[in-house]
């Protein structure tokens, strides 16, 4: 191996694929480069300045920030992964809820009352398909019945009919529904409310289904 | 570049990756949560048809977001084993 003139005891260093040496063109002595920090080593403080400055604490408790900055990016990615799995889930439960609800019988036909016992202008609670679903039949005149659920579809709280301002009202956060549609017309309610699918039978009023819209 | 000259990324590098990966999985993310806040909606109103597509296509992004973090892994292993 032949030296480039100047010190004898630099040789050169032929080796190019040498770890940390890639790409050199094999004519630089060994030696020319001094030993630095592995840069993976080096801790910078958030202040940026030098290691001599910082506090008395931080001397004694150095910490690897770039590593910890590097670390916490990568843990808030790990929890990021989780979350959407918890979305994925949660998709996967309403579509399990949805396959059960189509598996589950139609609800049933039940009798609310008689004609004779509602006046117009007048609201009367019952429950339909179940005992947990409150329901409100209000007769808006001689002959015409209207019937939804009584929860609201913001948080479910129970609405009240208030038949002089034609509407339903809910207490919780000021959400009204039109008593005639059940179409929420003001508040925080989005969907309508549930709408209970009726059905005379001479004198009885009978409920046959509910309907579920979203406008 | 052949392999056995191919270098790990340095750790400046990777928390580049990592934040460019962040980035796109927050992204998927919030578009999960739409998706999931949509999805209930419809469901309560009566339309089942959403259902079922919504939720192929949210574990689709969880897929996605899988991936992503195996490729984190890998190359902390990388890191780790190689060089």
């Amino acid at each position: 191996m032949a030296d480039v003139g100047g010190d004898p005891r630099s040789p050169i260093d032929p080796a190019i694929n040498t770890p940390g040496r890639e790409g050199l063109t094999g004519t630089a002595p060994a030696n020319l480069y001094t030993p630095s920090f592995d840069r993976e080593q080096i801790t910078i403080a958030p202040d940026f300045r030098p290691p001599e400055a910082q506090p008395a604490w931080r001397q004694d408790f150095p910490i690897d920030w770039p590593q910890d900055l590097y670390v916490e990016r990568r843990d808030f990615m790990k929890f990021m992964v989780l979350t959407s799995a918890a979305f994925t889930a949660g998709q996967l439960w309403i579509a399990a809820e949805n396959w059960y609800r189509r598996r589950s019988a139609q609800p049933p036909v039940q009798r609310i009352a008689s004609v004779d016992e509602i006046a117009v202008g007048v609201a009367i609670g019952f429950t339909y398909p179940d005992e947990h679903e409150p329901c409100l039949l209000v007769r808006l005149t001689a002959s015409e019945f209207v019937a939804f659920g009584q929860k609201c579809t913001h948080l479910s709280c129970a609405v009240i009919p208030r038949l002089e301002e034609g509407s339903f009202y809910c207490p919780c956060h000021e959400g009204r529904f039109d008593l005639r549609t059940g179409v929420p017309t003001a508040g925080p309610p989005r969907r309508p409310l549930t709408r209970v699918l009726l059905e005379m039978r001479g004198r009885d009023v009978y409920a046959i289904g509910v309907e579920e819209r979203t406008t | 570049m052949s392999p056995s000259t191919k270098r790990p990324f340095s750790r400046e590098q990777r928390l580049t990756i990592v934040h460019g990966m962040l980035i796109f999985v927050l992204i998927i993310v919030v578009l999960q949560l739409w998706l999931l806040t949509a999805t209930m909606n419809a469901w309560l109103g009566g339309d089942e048809s959403i259902v079922w597509p919504a939720a192929a296509a949210s574990a689709a992004c969880l897929a996605l977001n899988a991936g992503l973090f195996r490729y984190l892994i890998r190359l902390e292993r990388t890191r780790s084993g190689g060089a």
